[in-house]
């Protein structure tokens, strides 16, 4: 396998507590498993580290809750990672104390994203949360206390009973913080989910009113001079932030069609025309580490049309205009016509871009451009 | 065979009145077939010798009783057929009028005697069923007698089952029906009362004799539409086909014809010998024009071709059938099929569906019409599509409708009947139960919803039969449906100026129901005219995305996309809006048109 891929993935899938809207590969607890997995993790590491070049441009850890995961068994992770030009860490508010934080930094890690997700007590009691508004505010000052200057706040909108006030509250609350990053999310209530269970109906119900709360979120964001710069994804645009990029450079290698390595339990890799999910499962993860074998995989081939499709899916999702490479026959033309017309998309030269309105409707616009 | 010898006559009746019961016992009673055959060979389920690769069902059948030829033509099962029922009675002089003894008089009795009485045929009312226990022959015969307007004692009473009274009815056709009187030297005319197709033999023809005599491999002429062609075999069917060598005036018989297309061979033409023909053709059938007009679309274009296919064979077997191609942007492909009537339309659809395996996507049932335009010309649409935009006059057909009903329903079924625009006719009371309502309605009033209606209404106690009585002026309108401005051509309707509004707003409700959001506002209209008269608008989409896509959802999303993309093509493109074809089948529904 040619070794030039730039992007690492880290999955560390342990939590205090499993949110009921929460569709990850997660496990709660389990303590004594930290070390266990850490070595498989670390294994996994050493046996693809062939594809990765020797100097990364990224590294995510998500989860899961990274910063849940036992301290010295976090800094084992950190420690063996390849350098990397940004190394993200998802955190949870509750989990960050000054130590984590100094942790966090000493060990190289240059931007946290911390899961605000609400600031409305009333809210993060729906979502499960178990963090208070108070502990998100702790968190991101313990953050900014020992440096660092690139931090990501998620935040979850559409839950139910949440007022187009609550809503105004939120994004006020967030941007008080002055986060360089933020994640808004619509909440899903995916299929299966406790949350799906419980609050399913009721999200439907009130789907038709809080349709708007997406052009909220994005106007107040862009308002406050943030860069709308993939769907759900808006940073500190580069005049209010000193010149600097701020947009998550691991994220935007996804949706730029960019080679991937996963690593740990349910992680997805992408590389040239292969995809492979690692297992789900925890035993068997450990057992064929532990043998120094690759974890049970399932492997998706993907034609080169199929990643040309991805290409355009995911490339639409960011504010800059969406090179077609001559790659006419990913399109529909008739489609395209039809959008143009709308409004929805224009089409100079080689470059495609959406309207402000075509991304909020990226998805059907989307569905409808592919040939 | 001598003219006074002959007697040719029908059965007609209400469905399960016997008609079928009463057609084997004569066969059996006239030795012309044995018990045992009987069994196996009921005259609706004959057919041909084999060996002869021959499978067409005998249309007459030639019996001998006390030294006369009996000639019974078999009308269709379903007497729903006015159509077919009135053909069959062109070549009759007489009919046997059956009514069950425990029924009475039923809408089709009347709608049949009616069609009998205009064709001058002589009735013979028969009670059938007299054995039932619940039987009352002596009501049934009233109600028969009161119909016709003879005596209740002219009546025969007759158990078809058990055999009781069918010799009196044998009896009683010698007696009471006139023998055929043409003119046996005059040039031969015959009257084509059916036609079947068979794929050895080609068309063959059902007619009887008029004048003068057919011989076989004699050149002949279809005089209305100019068809030649040789008798290749002449005969009769008793029960089974017998060859002749000549059919002559009286008569009724079959002509093997070897033509290969049944439209050269129209029912109601006049068959003449093309060495001595006649002057003048006999007095034509009253011109079977299909009255009631669909659009017949596969849910799956792919099947165009078959759907061709498939009416193409049917059309071999029934020549009142009518199609031409007609393109729907809506509905894509299909074939805009002229019918007789519902019955008829219900038959062609479900023989498509069930015998070639056919998913049809009919539009809503309209009529023919006839339009005078401002330019003074006359045209006939068929399709309201084509209603011209500039109108001086629109005729459309009417019927006129005989409603049975127990006497506690006749208010609820004029109501229905005025809210359909019907004229009070008459009413008559067949018994102190039962009335009989005549009215004349607006066809088009009677193929959207009528029976149904009719039927809720009266709690299934109506019978109901109608024919076409002709054409009169409505004020009538097209309403047509725009979806973000363009006109559907599948949802156009013709109506009347009073239920447009109705149903301009029911049919916006409804798609604005079925026609899921889109990228961007969808008005939906309903408009006669340039004049909008219903509006609704679809309300944009205002988001349209999966909020999270990261390394793990890339697969997910993209089959998600192509889902929704494959979807996209499954719909139908009004202009720029995808209308799944379920909103066009829930709104041709709502039309009641099953």
């Amino acid at each position: 396998m040619s070794a030039d891929v730039q992007h690492l993935y880290v999955h560390l899938p342990f939590c205090g507590h499993r949110c009921g809207y929460c569709d990850f590969v997660t496990l709660v607890g389990r303590h004594g498993q930290h070390h266990r997995y850490v070595d498989a993790l670390l294994e996994e590491l050493e046996l693809e580290r062939g594809v990765l070049e020797p100097r990364l441009e990224t590294v995510f850890l998500g989860g899961g809750t990274p910063t849940f995961t036992e301290p010295r068994a976090l800094r084992r992770v950190l420690r063996a990672l390849p350098p990397a030009e940004e190394v993200t860490v998802e955190a949870n508010p509750e989990t960050v104390t000054p130590e984590l934080a100094s942790l966090l930094r000493d060990e190289g890690v240059t931007r946290v994203s911390l899961g605000a997700q609400s600031f409305q007590p009333r809210l993060l009691a729906v979502l499960e949360r178990h963090a208070g508004p108070q502990d998100v505010r702790r968190a991101f000052y313990h953050l900014r206390g020992v440096g660092f200057d690139n931090i990501s706040l998620d935040l979850i909108y559409g839950i139910p009973g949440q007022s187009p006030a609550d809503l105004a509250a939120d994004i006020d609350e967030a941007l008080t913080l002055g986060p360089e990053h933020l994640s808004c999310y619509e909440l899903e209530a995916k299929r299966g989910t406790r949350f799906a269970h419980a609050h399913g109906a009721e999200l439907a119900r009130q789907a038709q009113a809080m349709e708007g709360y997406f052009e909220t979120v994005v106007a107040a964001l862009t308002a406050a001079r943030y860069r709308w710069y993939e769907t759900a994804n808006f940073c500190r645009t580069a005049d209010a932030a000193g010149g600097r990029d701020l947009r998550s450079q691991h994220n935007l290698g996804y949706w730029l069609g960019r080679d991937y390595l996963g690593i740990g339990i349910g992680a997805v890799s992408t590389v040239a025309r292969r995809r492979w999910r690692n297992t789900p499962r925890l035993p068997a993860y450990l057992a064929a580490l532990a043998d120094g074998a690759s974890p049970p995989r399932e492997f998706e081939e993907l034609s080169a049309a199929v990643r040309g499709r991805e290409r355009v899916m995911l490339g639409l999702r960011l504010d800059e205009p969406f090179r077609v490479n001559g790659e006419e026959d990913l399109l529909d033309r008739d489609a395209l016509d039809r959008l143009t017309r709308l409004g929805l998309v224009t089409r100079v030269g080689d470059e495609l871009a959406l309207s402000p309105r075509g991304r909020l409707l990226g998805g059907g616009v989307t569905a409808e451009l592919l040939a | 065979m001598q003219q006074d010898r002959i007697r040719n006559f029908s059965i007609i009746a209400h469905i399960d009145h016997g008609k079928s019961t009463l057609a084997d016992r004569v066969l059996e009673l006239t030795d012309t077939v044995s018990g045992r055959e009987m069994r196996e060979q009921v005259l609706d389920s004959m057919e041909l010798e084999r060996e002869r690769g021959i499978t067409i069902k005998a249309q007459a059948v030639r019996v001998a009783w006390k030294g006369h030829q009996l000639n019974l033509i078999d009308t269709p099962g379903h007497v729903d057929f006015t159509y077919e029922v009135s053909r069959s009675l062109q070549a009759c002089e007489g009919a046997v009028l059956v009514v069950d003894a425990a029924q009475g008089v039923e809408a089709q009795t009347v709608a049949n005697a009616y069609l009998a009485i205009e064709n001058d045929l002589e009735l013979l009312p028969v009670v059938n069923k007299i054995d039932l226990p619940q039987a009352d022959p002596d009501g049934a015969a009233q109600e028969l007698a009161d119909l016709i307007g003879g005596d209740p004692d002219d009546v025969v009473r007759i158990s078809a089952k058990t055999g009781q009274g069918v010799e009196a009815v044998l009896d009683a056709v010698i007696e009471r029906i006139p023998p055929p009187s043409g003119d046996t030297d005059a040039p031969a005319r015959a009257l084509i009362f059916d036609s079947s197709y068979d794929q050895y033999r080609g068309v063959v023809a059902f007619v009887r004799v008029i004048d003068g005599a057919f011989r076989r491999g004699e050149r002949l002429l279809a005089m209305a539409e100019g068809t030649r062609f040789e008798a290749e075999e002449l005969g009769f069917f008793s029960p089974t086909m017998r060859a002749s060598d000549t059919l002559e005036a009286g008569e009724v018989g079959y002509v093997i014809t070897g033509l290969k297309d049944v439209s050269r061979l129209r029912v109601g033409d006049t068959l003449t010998s093309l060495e001595r023909p006649a002057a003048e053709a006999l007095p034509g059938y009253k011109d079977v024009k299909p009255m009631v007009f669909a659009g017949l679309f596969p849910t799956e274009s792919d099947d165009y071709p078959d759907l061709r296919d498939a009416l193409e064979k049917l059309k071999l077997n029934d020549a009142a059938l009518v199609y031409e191609p007609e393109t729907s942007q809506a509905l894509g492909f299909g074939f805009r099929c002229g019918f007789l009537g519902l019955l008829h339309m219900e038959i062609v659809r479900e023989r498509l569906e069930r015998e070639f395996d056919l998913d049809l996507l009919v539009t809503a049932p309209n009529v023919a019409y006839r339009v005078l335009t401002k330019d003074g010309e006359d045209v006939e649409v068929h399709n309201p599509a084509e209603m011209p935009a500039e109108i001086e006059r629109v005729d459309e057909p009417y019927i006129r409708a005989s409603i049975i009903v127990p006497k506690e329903f006749v208010g609820p079924v004029m109501e229905l009947c005025n809210e359909r625009r019907g004229r009070f006719d008459h009413m008559e009371y067949l018994s102190e139960q039962r009335a009989v309502l005549i009215y004349e309605l607006p066809l088009a009033e009677v193929v959207v919803d009528f029976y149904d209606q009719l039927k809720s209404r009266t709690r299934g106690y109506a019978s109901f039969d109608y024919d076409i009585v002709g054409f009169r002026e409505g004020d009538l309108v097209r309403l047509d449906v725009l979806i973000a401005g363009e006109p559907v051509d599948a949802l156009s309707l013709i109506l009347h100026r009073g239920s447009a509004y109705g149903r301009g707003r029911a049919l916006v409700d409804k798609l604005r129901e079925e026609i899921p959001r889109q990228l961007f506002d969808v008005p939906v209209q309903a408009a006669i005219g340039s004049r909008v008269i219903a509006r609704e608008t679809i309300k944009a989409k205002r988001k349209d995305v999966l909020a999270k896509c990261y390394g793990g959802d890339i697969t997910r999303k993209r089959k998600l996309l192509e889902r929704q993309k494959a979807g996209k093509k499954r719909m139908k493109q009004v202009g720029a809006v995808e209308v799944p074809q379920e909103a066009f089948l829930a709104v041709l529904n709502l039309d009641g048109a099953k």
